[in-house]
């Protein structure tokens, strides 16, 4: 075997007293695990170097140990000694790299002993040695959480420290251990504000989302200015309440509390970073946290980052999607920067697209009307359709536009692409829901070029419509009915659906020229080999068809059928999208990722403030 | 944060894996196949996926997927941002980042990797950090390490570090020192069909290259800042200098790095360098279309239009093109339906065409739509916004260093719909 021959080969490499050989072994090792292949049987043979002089070869031990320690626990005990000795090495750099294996070895046996070490690393001297602490508390207390109260103890401490160095990763491990304690932070708050420009950016993006949490629970709303606006729900508001409650909040203004301030300060001029993670970081922290007038110096730097790698773009995209809803004024000035390319992969269309659409305004929505004539034209249809529908939306948003958008919809049923054509039923059809007043020319329309169609949700759509409004098309509705009798047998489900549904309205309407065709559409479905259109003619026949059975309910068929029906809403994807803290893996997926953590809302009255004063003001 | 590391080349192999935390086998990677088989093109696979227990973050680039597996909480641009970062790493160690490169440099990668994250949370990321641990691979120094089996490795802490500023290695030494700066603008724009501009803005960005001895404070002045509308810094730059005085104060990484990038108020008119007449239809019978293309001097500047060319993404339809290029070369591409018209210098005095004949697929409908032209081109000893560094002081060492500032123009993402 060949594998056999070649791990002798290494075992003997390993095990020979010449240090060149055993180099050439550990990297050939190495090359096995990157590639995922099984060097797990090697182990005692590879353990045996750990305590090498030789700097490499020694640390790619380390990265075997690492690997399959958790496999081989009680080979693996065998170099806990030598990380030991290390751990007390005068070179900070040794403590520090036997500090990151040993907690590292996912062996339960061990946990007192890394215990020890991490306390000890926390009062190292050296600030390295203390910031690999903060990361070796994560590693153990994902082994054994039962040590979270002893970590916290370290934690509390390390959080004290003035490194730079340590900062950001006290936090992360602040963040994954107990981010419920608040309290924990409140005494180096302002430390952190001001040590947050000189921390590497990795940490700054962390500071940056822990304090956003942090100022939620501690300071009030800035926001309260807007609610003059609507001065009527405030009234309520505060009647709800206790008279001697209401005086309170009205005799007091709004100041915003100095440690509120210097956050929004600090956090500034990290919007210049290099680094795309900590711009967003900034911005989110502005969106949640800044006066609602202050919120719109983020927009410049968003706008940036739409230069950088396509999934920096799209990223971004989505957050400046779900902000564009509820503030068209911050991104209405950089409209063209959202423009497409035809170079965009699909996925940014379509977010440029939503965010256009989002900015549509009376004043601007010409232009972004002829810049979506262009990308219905798109080669990639995908993106096509989606215009059609963003045009939908436009035209049910903005009511100039309304009779214009339908109009451009109807030249696009004559388009040679399929997907087009469907798409632009789909939105007729939601559009003259919501305008149901003399459009039976549209109407008329649509049924001339139904037999062309053969999407079926577009097939599906104009039955719908055909029904709905088969009064104001009495001649050509009972034909349509006529044709689908023929192809009902082999239409897809949902257009089954619909043509049953035609049926009924027609029968209730003008019973005299369609009852025969109902009847046959209703036998054709009542042996259908799907259970749901089976389901649904039984219902229609009892619904439609007087008989001794129904009864009470068939009095009321051409109501229930014919009601008037709310029209569809056409609302943003992003609507709501803003429940989520922005910048998160949740905001992007829109579901709660494990372990996210909720955003409070703002206290009604602010907690103590002096919880943040330091006794001792040091100089920094 | 990040959990495991894969790297996957395009046609779908797992060719390294890196695990931080315990081991994720990696049939994790099959929701991302998945996703990769919907998608068609690779860079249509959205970047964020969600498995029943993880969480997927995926960067492409040069050909392969960076897939980083994700399982709790964790802004997706710190994932991405940090992808990126390694692909850079690789960038600059090995000269390029690319399947083969890697998989000679193996070991090397996974020393770089065990570096750069500690259970997830990156821990050295700036390039004079991570050469000091580990040192770039050379040809003369890979011979010497197999003679004598010396390593890459360095055995004591990187200075940077330590000190507040991580950027700069210690101990730096040359007998020549230079510092030189690159200012490139891209001319970002979108052209309709009559040549009218629909979108116009200028990107730049100041690429260094310092070599000097000792810890220089460098000072670096413009005649016009006012130009500069939006930047960004390398974490070198001293923010509240900027805002005061409007100069960039920094002491330098040493080496290449990039030291700011801007965007030229999109108020200011922007001046674009060429036109393009054009005329490309298709005709409704006999499967076939035309294609005319000229280009011209507009705002030069007085200067000389070079690397000129125009790529053109033909609808599917079309199969293959027979054309006459005054100037130049030009291929099609049958399989990815790219044509490419290699132009190169844009003489004033005859101007450079392009026209001839499509031939279509018989019985395809005629494309709705016309491609759009995208334009590459190249100016030399021109910031087109008008930027000028006006000087370059250094403090804190004695000696005169050598110093140059470039500049050029290039078109971005330039782009003339016909």
């Amino acid at each position: 075997d060949v594998l056999d021959t070649e791990n002798e080969d290494l075992k003997e490499m390993l095990e020979s007293n010449k240090e060149s050989l055993k180099l050439e072994a550990m990297k050939r090792v190495v090359g096995l695990i990157a590639k995922g292949k099984n060097a797990s049987e090697l182990f005692p043979a590879v353990v045996k170097n750990v305590a090498s002089k030789n700097i490499e070869l020694k640390k790619l031990v380390y990265v075997y140990l690492v690997r399959y320690a958790e496999e081989q626990q009680d080979l693996a005990l065998l170099s806990i000694s030598t990380f030991q000795r290390a751990l007390k090495d005068p070179n900070q750099f040794i403590r520090a790299s036997a500090l990151r294996v040993l907690s590292s070895i996912r062996v339960p046996i061990i946990v007192p002993i890394m215990m020890l070490a991490i306390k000890e690393a926390a009062a190292d001297l050296s600030p390295y040695v203390r910031k690999t602490s903060a990361h070796a508390i994560q590693k153990l207390f994902s082994l054994d959480p039962d040590q979270k109260e002893q970590l916290i103890e370290v934690i509390e401490k390390l959080l004290k420290d003035k490194s730079t160095l340590v900062a950001g990763s006290v936090v992360m491990a602040f963040e994954e251990v107990c981010p419920d304690r608040i309290d924990l932070i409140h005494k180096n708050y302002r430390k952190l504000c001001n040590l947050l420009v000189d921390v590497e950016e990795w940490g700054q993006v962390v500071i940056i989302s822990m304090l956003t949490r942090y100022a939620r629970t501690q300071f009030t709303s800035p926001w309260k200015e807007g609610a003059v606006f609507d001065e009527n729900n405030e009234k309520t508001f505060y009647d709800s309440d206790s008279e001697e409650k209401k005086g309170q909040i009205e005799a007091k203004p709004y100041i915003m509390d100095p440690d509120h301030r210097l956050l929004l300060r600090n956090t500034k001029p990290l919007l210049q970073s290099r680094n795309t993670a900590v711009v967003m970081s900034v911005a989110q922290l502005y969106w949640h946290l800044a006066p609602k007038h202050e919120v719109s110096i983020v927009t410049k730097s968003l706008v940036r980052l739409l230069r950088s790698h396509r999934e920096v773009q799209y990223i971004v995209l989505q957050n400046i999607a779900t902000m564009s809803i509820q503030r068209k004024g911050m991104f209405e000035p950089f409209m063209k920067s959202f423009y497409v390319r035809s170079t965009d992969a699909t996925h940014i269309k379509t977010l440029k697209l939503e965010i256009l659409t989002n900015l549509a305004n009376e004043a601007n929505i010409s232009t972004i009307l002829r810049e979506f004539q262009t990308y219905v034209k798109s080669q990639d249809k995908a993106f096509a359709a989606a215009t059609i529908q963003a045009i939908g939306r436009c035209a049910t948003n903005i009511s100039e536009v309304t009779d214009t958008c339908l109009n451009g919809l109807v030249l696009l049923l004559s388009n040679r692409d399929e997907t087009v054509v469907a798409e632009s039923v789909v939105v007729i059809k939601k559009l003259l829901q919501t305008q149901p007043t003399q459009h039976s020319e549209i109407i008329k329309h649509m049924a001339k070029l139904f037999d062309n169609i053969t999407v079926p949700m577009a097939r599906a759509s104009i039955l719908w419509l055909m029904g709905e409004y088969c009064e104001r098309v009495p001649k050509i509705a009972p034909d349509v009915l006529r044709k689908m009798a023929k192809t009902f047998t082999i239409e897809e489900d949902i257009v089954k659906l619909q043509t049953v549904n035609l049926a009924a309205k027609l029968y209730l309407t003008n019973s005299k020229q369609t009852k025969l065709l109902t009847q046959y559409i209703l036998n054709l479905g009542k042996y259908d080999q799907n259970y749901d259109i089976r389901d649904r003619t039984r219902f229609i026949r009892q619904l439609i068809v007087p008989s001794e059975k129904n009864g009470a309910l068939n009095k009321y068929a051409r109501r229930i059928l014919l009601a008037p029906k709310p029209a569809p809403v056409l609302e943003s994807a992003f609507k709501d999208r803003d429940r989520y803290q922005l910048g998160t893996l949740s905001h992007s997926l829109n579901i709660k990722a494990t372990g996210y953590q909720e955003l409070s809302d703002w206290p009604a009255v602010a907690p103590d403030q002096s919880v943040r004063n330091v006794e001792v003001i040091e100089p920094v | 944060m990040i959990h495991s590391l894969f790297l996957i080349n395009h046609t779908g192999d797992i060719f390294l894996e890196k695990h931080w935390k315990s081991v994720i086998s990696r049939s994790v990677c099959d929701y991302f196949f998945e996703a990769k088989e919907k998608a068609v093109d690779p860079e249509n696979v959205p970047p964020v996926l969600q498995t029943p227990h993880h969480y997927l973050i995926t960067i492409y680039r040069g050909k392969l997927f960076f897939l980083s597996v994700i399982q709790t909480e964790v802004p997706p641009l710190f994932v991405i941002e940090f992808l990126h970062r390694v692909a850079d790493t690789f960038q600059d160690y090995f000269g390029e980042c690319s399947e083969v490169i890697i998989k000679d440099n193996v070991v090397t990668v996974y020393e770089l990797l065990e570096e750069m994250l500690d259970n997830g949370f990156p821990l050295a990321t700036e390039s004079n950090v991570l050469k000091e641990m580990i040192r770039p691979p050379t040809i003369l120094r890979s011979v010497v390490n197999t003679l004598t089996g010396s390593s890459n490795v360095g055995d004591t802490l990187p200075t940077g570090q330590l000190s507040n500023i991580p950027w700069r290695r210690a101990g730096v030494k040359y007998t020549n020192n230079e510092a030189y700066f690159d200012v490139i603008e891209e001319i970002d724009a979108i052209l309709d069909k009559s040549g009218t501009t629909v979108f116009a803005e200028i990107q730049g960005v100041i690429e260094a290259c310092v070599r000097l001895t000792g810890m220089p404070d460098l000072t670096l002045s413009f005649m016009n800042p006012r130009l500069l509308d939006d930047v960004s810094f390398h974490p070198c730059v001293r923010f509240k200098r900027w805002e005061s005085e409007r100069v960039l104060s920094f002491i330098p990484p040493d080496g290449n790095f990039t030291l700011m990038t801007y965007h030229v108020s999109s108020q200011n008119l922007v001046a674009i360098p060429v036109y393009v007449k054009q005329n490309i239809s298709f005709f409704e019978t006999g499967n076939c279309g035309r294609l005319d293309i000229t280009i011209g001097p507009k705002q030069t500047m007085g200067k000389t239009v070079e690397g000129l060319m125009v790529t053109v993404h033909m609808p599917k339809a079309v199969l293959s093109t027979n054309l006459t290029a005054s100037q130049g070369n030009y291929t099609y591409d049958l399989a990815t339906k790219v044509l490419v018209w290699d132009v190169g210098k844009l003489n004033p005095q005859k101007l450079p065409n392009l026209r001839g004949s499509l031939s279509m697929q018989a019985g395809a409908p005629k494309p709705e739509e016309n491609p759009s032209l995208n334009i590459d081109l190249k100016i030399q000893q021109l910031a087109i916004s008008g930027l000028k560094v006006s000087r370059l002081d250094m403090y804190g060492e004695k000696y005169k260093p050598f110093k140059g500032v470039k500049y050029v123009t290039k078109a971005g993402k330039f782009q003339v719909r016909t």
